[in-house]
């Protein structure tokens, strides 16, 4: 294994970049590790393994603004937010669909990026938590989460959000026991399951523009 | 999750193409069964054919009853509105799925194929005949408590995960397919299979082929239809058994009826000797739980799921009941 480079920062967001650059090199290792003999066998030729490894350009809109990049076909939509536009707003939870801490807008519809690749994504409009509140002007749904302490740890919460919102907007809102049953999507380890719905339905009867 | 190649294609004879030159390809629709199988190492294909651009993507009426393209998401069937008004167990059964997010991803074509959720195939360090063939079943001697009792085989007791599917089954749909050949259609209750020796498939579906679509024939289960799913939480879990029931009604009297059943089979099971017995009878609690005695004929658990002996006929009589109004 070749020696990490040490990085000499001054400040937090650099350190920070660091600790994500190594995490991105060390998954690239153990995927190495696990991949099979044949691709083994190809990482001994170097244009094999620029070839295994060839990245597709990928044009998408995130939060209004446009991206055209390159990625691997393998990097999840969630990974491709949080590791290539580092916005770290949308968490991963299980990485496997079953908690929806993942939960972004993809042309308005509320799914979990874990289970998509960003490829697939082409020409989409994604919205993430970082993409809600219009300046310093936070959500209706962010003041309500506050308000109504819909939330203990915070780690479910943006994903709580962005599927709190959607939920409203698809019409299942409309009284508790849908928005129990249409939020189920999103698992909360605290369980701040009670003041979450109570945010919820009074966003719904506030009559907000969401 | 290892690299793999990936093309986009906008036609179904191109996804035919692409794959017929990449054997070890596999199709992608939304994503939310097979990336979680790549993840966890179950399935690496060497080429991902996304297939979201095909033009599979419409609910018609037509002149005998429903078709729905194989591209549809699960949200957009479950919240259409002919699908509300003459398909409603269709779309109960869907509701009944996964989760608001997921449904908004996974296709129609994608639900149809999805794979068992049996932790020994998810975990690749155990023994699984249908993830690697002579391998063994580690869920026959083991926790085995979301496991088959009908038409299982000492090879594998695992069940088929969907429910959209029990709805399928019980409204006689039919599965419509385009591949290399040209096109074919099969019989919903005839597209997945018991798991026997070979429970590496899943389905009938041939290699090659792609799945363009369902048609539902037009029907009268409107008014009396229920489909119940008991898990182990009051949503987003999947089946331990689950049961679609449709009903139509002359009076107090049965004129025709259909019963399917989730999370005890390798495939959608019907429950066609209680369908028979129940037609021309009157609607009572207790023909209903003679008629699920008939169902629970040949039903064998295997310890940890002996529950599901119980808990399947109480759930064939408590969907009857609810459909009946
Ligand atoms: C946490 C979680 C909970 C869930 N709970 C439920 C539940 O309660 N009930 C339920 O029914 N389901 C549930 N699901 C499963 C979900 O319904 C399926 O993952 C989904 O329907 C698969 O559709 P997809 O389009 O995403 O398929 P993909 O993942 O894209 O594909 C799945 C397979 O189908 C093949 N395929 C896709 N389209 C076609 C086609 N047109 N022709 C041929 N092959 C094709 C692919 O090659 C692949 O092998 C759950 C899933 C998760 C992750
Ligand atoms: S991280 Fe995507 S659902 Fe858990
Ligand atoms: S607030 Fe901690 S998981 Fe929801």
């Amino acid at each position: 294994m070749s020696k990490e480079k040490i990085i000499h920062c001054k400040n937090d967001s650099c350190l920070h970049e660091g600790r994500r650059d190594f995490l991105k090199k060390s998954s690239a290792l153990a995927a190495l590790a696990v991949a099979s003999p044949a691709i083994l066998k190809a990482a001994e030729d170097d244009e094999k393994i620029a070839a295994w490894f060839e990245k597709i350009p990928l044009q998408i809109e995130v939060n209004g603004i446009a991206h055209n990049l390159n990625v691997e076909p393998r990097v999840t939509l969630l990974d491709f937010l949080r590791e290539y536009l580092h916005l770290t707003g949308t968490k991963k939870g299980c990485d496997h669909g079953q908690c929806g801490a993942c939960t972004v807008h993809a042309d308005g519809k509320r799914i979990n990026s874990c289970l998509s690749l960003a490829v697939m994504n082409e020409g989409k409009k994604i919205t993430t938590i970082e993409g809600i509140a219009k300046g310093d002007k936070l959500h209706p749904m962010q003041e309500a989460f506050i308000r109504h302490d819909g939330f203990q740890c915070g780690y479910c919460t943006p994903g709580q959000i962005m599927s709190a919102i959607a939920c409203i907007k698809e019409g299942h809102a409309n009284n508790e026991d849908e928005v129990r049953e249409f939020m189920s999507g999103n698992i909360c380890r605290c369980g701040a399951y009670p003041n979450i719905a109570d945010a919820i339905i009074e966003v719904k009867n506030g009559g907000y523009e969401l | 999750m290892i690299n793999f190649e990936y093309t986009r294609v906008s036609s179904v004879k191109a996804a035919i193409d692409v794959l017929a030159k990449n054997p070890t390809g596999s199709f992608i629709a939304g994503g939310t069964n097979l990336i979680d199988l790549m993840k966890r190492g179950v399935t690496a294909p060497s080429r991902l054919i996304d297939i979201n651009n095909l033009p599979l993507k419409q609910i018609e009426e037509t002149k005998t009853g429903l078709s729905i393209g194989a591209l549809v998401i699960n949200s957009d069937v479950e919240e259409n509105d002919i699908v509300q008004k003459k398909y409603p167990l269709l779309a109960m059964a869907l509701k009944a799925g996964a989760s608001a997010q997921l449904r908004n991803m996974a296709t129609v074509g994608g639900n149809i194929m999805q794979r068992t959720r049996c932790t020994y195939f998810h975990d690749t360090a155990m023994p699984c005949n249908k993830r690697e063939p002579g391998s063994g079943c580690g869920a026959l001697q083991g926790y085995n408590r979301m496991h088959a009792i009908f038409g299982a085989s000492d090879k594998c007791i695992a069940v088929h995960p969907s429910d959209m599917c029990i709805a399928l089954a019980a409204l006689d749909a039919t599965v419509h397919i385009s591949g290399p050949k040209g096109e074919r259609k099969i019989l919903f209750t005839n597209f997945h299979r018991l798991p026997g020796d070979t429970p590496g498939k899943d389905n009938t579906l041939l290699k090659g082929e792609i799945i363009a679509g369902v048609t539902i024939p037009e029907n009268n289960f409107i008014k009396n239809i229920y489909y119940l799913k008991i898990r182990d939480r009051a949503s987003y879990a999947f089946a331990l058994v689950s049961v679609a029931a449709a009903l139509e009604l002359s009076g107090e009297t049965v004129k025709n009826v259909r019963l399917a059943m989730g999370g005890v089979a390798h495939k959608p099971w019907r429950l066609t000797e209680a369908e028979k017995f129940l037609t021309g009878k009157r609607v009572s609690k207790e023909t209903f739980i003679q008629a699920a005695e008939i169902a629970m004929k040949g039903a064998k658990a295997y310890g940890h799921n002996n529950f599901k002996l119980k808990m399947a006929p109480a759930a064939i009589v408590e969907a009857l009941m609810k459909a009946a109004g």
